[in-house]
């Protein structure tokens, strides 16, 4: 049930920015799963889905959720849940189009399994060419690959369908 | 779950395999050939962390056991020990824990008789494990397949680890493993060739020690210590 301080809670949640991509808050990235009042109604419990097994902003986003509810609940509780296991499909619409204004090519598509490949960026997030290429499966986040836009010339981030 | 059960010391296997891979795939920080190769080996060891820790949650205290054991008590495969050799030599082994990693993830994330964590665990490995996949079979192709020096040096490779293929190698294992190495115009000795296995006992080569002496000495020195 929504109650107002369970409102509250989303409502300080959407201003938690992601450590690494901080245009993207935790509600962009969908890695929160449930929030509800305590017991007691004296607090909160916040349940999150890790993105990656070794990500190491996770532990930096659970400690930011928490700085951010302790400001309004004398008692903040966070849970890590990790099945359903994180996808890059629970990221909004609004998420990938905010990515795109920051730089970084979102997600192509949605995810099937078995995962087969990376995807593909639709277009260069800078001038929108859809002549690109991979530079590199990996890069500077575990979430991200790296790929170069043979129009403009600019190498830039894609975020990895996952 | 206890490590000496015996669904602990399965999964020990593989938290072991994750641990001890990672630590291997960290000594190229900084050392790779490339910039964007030190940056991939990093994110795969940092998956292969990830996983580790996620297992040794379900099987007790991850510091205990990652820091306060010794040898012949991991259940890692001797594959993932090996040391790193030459980039061919690396990527091969890769290739073959991979290979590994992708059968055991995908039976943990459909098993019924492990937890939710382990479950959850493996399911997001599986998707990790794809892209491990396919940086190292892409290399492997690219090494094998390419000039005579990077031939001869994957070839040496996959002469040396084929014999520790055995703590690894299923049906569906070799079924993963030799289109990629026919692709890459490297040979092996065939299924049936000898193979060494021992870790199931706690039997290592000598080279885990060495390893295990640097990954655990932090904690060894200061027991409990935090930051």
């Amino acid at each position: 049930m929504v109650t107002p301080t369970v409102q509250r809670a989303w409502e300080l949640l959407a201003a938690v920015p992601d450590p690494e991509i901080p245009v993207l808050s935790v509600l962009d990235l969908g890695i929160v799963r449930a929030v509800e009042e305590s017991a007691d109604r004296r607090g909160v419990v916040v349940t999150i889905t890790p993105t990656y097994s070794g990500c190491p902003a996770t532990e930096v986003i659970a400690h930011d959720v928490r700085a951010a509810l302790e400001t309004a609940y004398d008692d903040v509780e966070i849970r890590t849940q990790l099945s359903p296991a994180w996808t890059t499909d629970w990221m909004t619409d609004a998420a990938r189009e905010k990515l795109r204004g920051f730089g970084i090519a979102p997600p192509a598509g949605r995810v099937t399994l078995p995962l087969l490949g990376v995807g593909r960026p639709a277009a260069c997030p800078r001038c929108g060419s859809d002549a690109v290429e991979e530079l590199a499966g990996f890069g500077s986040t575990p979430c991200k690959a790296l790929w170069r836009c043979r129009t403009c010339r600019e190498p830039f981030d894609y975020f990895k369908k996952h | 779950m206890s490590p000496t059960s015996r669904g602990g010391r399965r999964l020990l296997t593989y938290a072991d395999g994750a641990l001890v891979l990672s630590h291997r795939l960290s000594e190229w920080m900084s050392n790779a050939p490339t910039m964007e190769e030190d940056i991939a080996l990093g994110n795969i060891a940092l998956d292969l962390l990830g996983q580790a820790r996620g297992l040794l949650q379900t099987i007790g205290d991850e510091d205990e056991l990652a820091y306060f054991r010794d040898s012949a008590e991991f259940r890692n495969p001797l594959l993932c020990e090996l040391p790193n050799g030459d980039f061919a030599h690396t990527m091969v082994r890769q290739l073959f824990a991979d290979a590994w990693f992708a059968e055991v993830w995908a039976a943990l994330a459909a098993g019924e008789t492990v937890g939710a964590d382990v479950r959850g665990v493996a399911e997001k490995a599986v998707k990790e494990n794809a892209y491990h996949w396919r940086h190292s079979s892409a290399w492997v192709v690219r090494l094998g397949d390419g000039t005579d020096e990077s031939h001869r040096r994957t070839q040496d490779a996959v002469d040396a680890l084929w014999p520790f293929r055995g703590e690894l190698a299923s049906d569906e294992w070799y079924a993963r493993v030799e289109p990629v190495l026919a692709e890459a115009t490297l040979s092996t000795p065939g299924r049936d060739a000898w193979t060494q296995r021992g870790s199931a006992d706690g039997w290592h080569t000598e080279h885990l020690g060495y390893l295990l002496a640097e990954m655990q000495s932090l904690a060894r020195a200061h027991p409990g210590a935090t930051w």
